[in-house]
This record gives C-alpha cells, sequence and structure tokens, in this order.
C-alpha cells in the first residue's frame, strides 16, 4: 500500500517537474527544479528498497543486467580467456583467464549468462556443467602457484541437472572445488552480481571475501523449486522468496557476505558503467586489505570466515 | 568373516517406513518376498531374498560399525532455533519438535567415537528420518566439529550419508555448511588422515556436492540413488524419462563416480581392512 502511494507521488513530481521544465529554465524555477529532482532522486531510492524479495528476485534475473564478461571488460586490461578442463570439454557457461586489475596480474572466473537467445544456449543459461567448475579449479590453481589474487563473478540459476552432468559427476566436482578453494594461499574476492544459485554459485565462492550487489540473491534453493516442494505448487513463490532470506540484506546480516555494493538508480541494468564503477570501488578497497596477508593467513582467515556461518543452539 | 553378533541386532534394527510390518512379518518392498521380522533384523535389514537394503537408523548404523557396539556420542544437545521463522506449510520450528519426538534426536546426525576393528575412529551417521537427513546449521556445525576432532586426535573419519541434500528452512545458512565442512575437510586432508565416505540410499544435493564426495576413499551401498540433482529435476529440465538404473549406485561406479560397491553385510569387514590399509606403516 505504502508503495503504490510512493509510486503515485513519484509519478506527480515527474509531472511537475516537466511542466516547469517545459516554461524553461530561469532564476525563478531553478531552485523547484532542483528540490523536484532532489524529491525524485529520494522516492525512487525509497521504491527500490521497499521491493520484496520476489521482485528483487526478478531484478537480479533482468534480462539487461550486468553480467560477468560487462564487468570483466570494465575492470580488467589485457584480460585473455583460458578454456577448458584438460578431461574432457570446455563449458561455456564459466569463464576464466587472465588479465590486470589495476596493474596487478590476477585470475578472474565467472558464470556468464546469454544477451539473447542464441547467446544464452551456448552459454547454458548460466548453468555450468562439471567441466565449467573442473576448469575453474584447475585456473584458480594456476592462479596459487604463481601467486596471483583471484576474483570470482557469482551469476546462475544453478548448476545444470542434465544427464551428463550427473554421468561425469557435477556433484564431485562442485565438492572438490569446495575444498580445494579452501586450501588455496593467494586472496581470494567473490562478486555476487546476479544470482547466486545453490551450490552451483558456491562452487566458485569459497573465498576471503564475498560482495554482494544490493539487488543480488543467493540462496540455496530458488523460490520456484522452494516452492513446488514445500507447498507442492507454483501459489507460493513469492511466501517461499520471504521465508528464504536471499537478499543482500538479508545475508549481510547473517554474516555472509562481508559488503552489500550500491547499484546505480533503480538497478544494474539502467547503467553498467555506474555499476561497475562502485563495484570496482569495492574490489579495490577489499584487495588491498587481503594482499597484506601472507598466504597462511589468507588460508586461515577464510577457514575463520566459514566457519562461523550458521546459527545453532542448545550448547 | 562374521564382525558382528548377531544377536545384538534383535531389538536393534527396525524400519518402519519401509517395510509393511503385520506383527512377526515383513514384506520386502522389492521382491515382495514374505519373512520372519526378526531374520530380516539379523541380516542387517538386508532382504535376504534378492539383496535389497532398507534403509536403517543412525542408531542401529553406528551399533553395527562400532566394536561391541560401544562407542561416546557428541554434541546431542544442539539443536536450530529457526533462525528465519521459517513457515511454509507448518512452521519449522513445530517440524522440529516433531521429528525430535519421532527420532529422539534434535537433528539429523549422530556423532560418535569409539573403536572400529580395534582401531579409534569418529563416525558421523546421518538420520534420514529427520527432515530427509537434511542438512541445516546443526548438522554442518556437528560434521565440523568431527573432523575437527578427527583432526585433533589423528584419528580416522567415516561419514555415513543418507540425505535430501541442504535443508530448505534454513536457506542460505544451510548453503554454506557445505563450504564449511569441506574447509574443515581440506584440513584433514592435508593433515593426511583418511576420511572414508560411506553413501547409502539416498544421498542427494548439498551432501553429495560437499563431503561425500571428497573421501580418501567414496563407497556406496547397493542400489542406493546417489546423484546432484534429484530424478525429478532431471527429467522436468531434460524433459525426457530418465534411463533405467540411472543415478544408482552400479551406474555411478560403471561412470567412475565411486571407489565400490559394499554389501551392508560386509561393510564393517571392508571398512576395518582400509583402515589397516591406511594406518599400517610401509616401512615397518
Ligand atoms: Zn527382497
Amino acid at each position: 500500500m505504502e508503495k503504490e502511494n510512493s509510486k503515485k507521488e513519484l509519478e506527480q513530481f515527474e509531472k511537475t517537474l516537466a511542466e516547469i521544465e517545459r516554461l524553461g529554465e530561469n532564476e525563478k524555477t531553478r531552485k523547484e527544479i532542483e528540490d523536484l529532482r532532489k524529491k525524485i532522486s529520494e522516492l525512487k531510492k525509497k521504491i527500490l528498497s521497499e521491493l520484496t524479495p520476489w521482485q528483487r528476485t526478478k531484478l537480479a534475473r533482468h534480462e539487461n543486467r550486468p553480467y560477468s564478461l560487462d564487468y570483466i571488460e570494465r575492470l580488467f586490461t589485457d584480460f585473455e580467456e583460458i578454456h577448458g578442463d584438460r578431461k574432457y570439454a570446455d563449458d561455456p557457461a564459466i569463464i576464466a583467464g587472465f588479465g590486470f586489475y589495476k596493474g596487478i596480474p590476477v585470475v578472474v572466473i565467472g558464470q556468464q549468462k546469454g544477451r539473447n537467445l542464441k547467446e544464452r544456449q551456448h552459454r547454458n543459461f548460466g548453468m555450468p556443467q562439471p567441466e565449467g567448475y573442473r576448469k575453474a579449479i584447475r585456473v584458480m590453481k594456476m592462479a596459487e602457484k604463481f601467486g596471483k589474487p583471484i576474483f570470482t563473478f557469482i551469476d546462475t540459476p544453478g548448476a545444470y541437472p542434465g544427464i551428463g552432468a550427473e554421468e561425469r559427476g557435477q556433484a564431485e566436482a562442485i565438492a572438490y572445488n569446495l575444498r580445494e578453494m579452501a586450501k588455496l594461499k593467494v586472496p581470494i574476492i567473490s562478486n555476487v552480481i546476479g544470482e547466486g544459485g545453490s551450490g552451483g554459485a558456491l562452487g566458485i565462492g569459497v573465498s576471503n571475501r564475498i560482495l554482494m550487489l544490493e539487488n543480488a540473491i543467493y540462496s540455496v534453493i530458488s523460490p520456484e523449486s522452494c516452492s513446488a516442494i514445500l507447498w507442492k505448487d507454483q501459489e507460493h513463490i513469492k511466501e517461499a522468496a520471504e521465508n528464504l532470506k536471499l537478499t543482500s540484506k538479508d545475508l549481510f546480516e547473517f554474516g555472509i557476505v562481508d559488503e552489500v555494493v550500491k547499484e546505480p538508480e533503480g538497478g544494474a541494468h539502467n547503467d553498467h558503467d555506474l555499476a561497475a564503477k562502485f563495484l570496482d570501488e569495492a574490489m579495490e578497497r577489499h584487495l588491498k586489505e587481503l594482499m597484506k596477508l601472507s598466504g597462511d593467513e589468507l588460508v586461515e582467515d577464510r577457514y575463520k570466515k566459514f566457519r562461523k556461518m550458521g546459527v545453532i543452539a542448545g550448547e | 568373516m562374521a564382525f558382528f553378533r548377531r544377536k545384538k541386532f534383535k531389538n536393534g534394527l527396525r524400519e518402519k517406513k519401509r517395510v509393511v510390518t503385520d506383527g512377526q512379518f515383513t514384506k520386502c518392498e522389492n521382491c515382495n518376498t514374505t519373512f520372519w521380522k526378526k531374520d530380516l533384523e539379523e541380516n542387517l535389514m538386508v532382504c535376504p531374498q534378492c539383496g535389497y537394503h532398507f534403509k536403517i537408523y543412525s542408531l542401529d548404523r553406528l551399533k553395527m560399525l562400532f566394536d561391541d557396539e560401544k562407542f561416546e556420542e557428541f554434541d546431542e544437545h544442539l539443536y536450530s532455533p529457526d533462525p528465519f521463522n521459517f513457515v511454509d506449510k507448518k512452521a519449522y520450528k513445530d517440524r522440529l519438535k516433531d521429528m525430535e519426538a519421532k527420532t529422539g534426536i534434535k537433528d539429523a546426525v549422530r556423532c560418535a567415537k569409539g573403536k572400529i576393528g580395534g582401531y579409534d575412529a569418529i563416525v558421523v551417521a546421518l538420520e534420514y528420518r529427520f527432515i530427509g537427513g537434511s542438512m541445516g546449521s546443526v548438522v554442518g556445525e556437528k560434521i565440523t566439529r568431527m573432523v575437527e576432532k578427527s583432526l585433533e586426535l589423528k584419528i580416522p573419519l567415516i561419514i555415513v550419508s543418507a540425505s535430501g541434500g541442504a535443508r530448505m528452512m534454513e536457506g542460505v545458512l544451510s548453503l554454506m555448511q557445505m563450504a564449511k565442512i569441506n574447509s574443515a575437510l581440506a584440513r584433514l586432508d592435508e593433515a593426511g588422515i583418511p576420511f572414508i565416505s560411506v553413501l547409502t540410499d539416498p544421498t542427494t544435493g548439498g551432501v553429495t556436492a560437499s563431503f561425500a564426495m571428497v573421501g580418501d576413499l567414496n563407497i556406496a551401498e547397493p542400489g542406493a540413488l546417489i546423484g546432484f540433482a534429484g530424478p525429478r529435476v532431471i527429467e522436468q529440465t531434460i524433459r525426457q524419462k530418465l534411463p533405467e538404473g540411472f543415478q544408482r549406485s552400479e551406474f555411478l561406479l560403471r561412470h567412475g563416480m565411486l571407489d565400490a560397491i559394499v554389501d551392508r553385510r560386509n561393510l564393517k569387514e571392508y571398512i576395518v581392512r582400509a583402515l589397516k590399509f591406511f594406518l599400517t606403516d610401509a616401512k615397518k
């Protein structure tokens, strides 16, 4: 209800602003225009902060939302992709490669969705096969060998559930990554940029720092599947989304993400450059801190981070 | 070689859900043969006719593996305070209470230390009757503590899985238990302490995709459903029928995902042999 009011108010302000602007800017109207613009910006922020978890889920999946490659393009120089797991195949749903972050040699891993139908099919809708996880850990181990920091970009509905994926050990691939990432003696920073879909997301997410975009989600299961399993229908998706506590605010409160990164007005899809700029600022700060730690300290730091996750009683 | 004194299992092994009991008799779900209940129990809940492995209780699993059924249990008091106030058709709080009443434990896992074939060892057994053996914060914490204990005491770890995966009612906290446990297992791995993972029917989702697949040995009971995604999810995604025997132990063995399939009646013998292999110094 309150949200409806905010929207109506916003429409009213925008209408007034348009009218005044039509009259042309002069000494008299300048202040009025400025005030109105400020009010509109504040209202937009308010509306965004009032989004329900399900609305945020839809924003996290927005088709114009910046994907891993959009950030890689903007944040790294001389990026070169590294393909294949050297065992079976190359999985286009996970991108791996090396490049430079403000002159620092780094390894980048990211789940990649497609922008149009052809791309989406090529990227398997961002759902990795076991080979994607195996490529990721292979390249991360190379980063460790040469002492280079690692950035990962998390954006997947989940690991692909298919016959071939099961035959080739989807579970083993993720399980192995969880254990091996815990051992790596280099800084790892994960950025949850869109959908953090369960084990498929975590498979590249055992990091020293987890940064999460304001409208990204991170969940054990999608609201749709949760509704199907627990309510046995598709009528309770919104309720499931609320129960699952999958928003950046929730994850920050439960001590899982280290920082919530703000997005451009209305969401990251409205301005890819600005979204990248906001993320860049946080990445730089965290990398600087982690670069002070030794390899053993980084492993210990990561252990402590995950060791305290969970809520229990009855000690 | 029989490692168990059979009389011990007279009152130990029951299977309420899968066995249709009619007083003294019980019927195998797989081959429809009727047996004396007592005979099935003495056969460790494996059908004497067709070898079908019934699901068993975590307590019976511990009794079955430890010498003389003797062991010390840990962290039995831990429970979930329902951090998300999760309510679906039923409140999670009520679900937990009902489960405790039904199973006598506060969450879906039992952790114990004792001797197996004379070797000190830790056994973790998941309890499938407790919300499908699902893993939330308590299961994650209890298992992590056992990994740490195994590391501290330098004794082998055995985890017997029976779980549908991460528990939805604790959302992303459940998911993070996968990383927490595997981070602890990373230390165990580097310390060279043996970890045997035993996968039983069913082991799926976040449990398979974390600790169950990173044992020094990954072994399974026959016919167990093992996988990442559940068969229904896969069917809905690919819109075709799944091949016969898909995601069963034998399928996984064929695809190189398991080290061995071990009949429950030989499980203790196998584990003792493996412990002997791991713990005998090759230079002496
Ligand atoms: Zn039978």
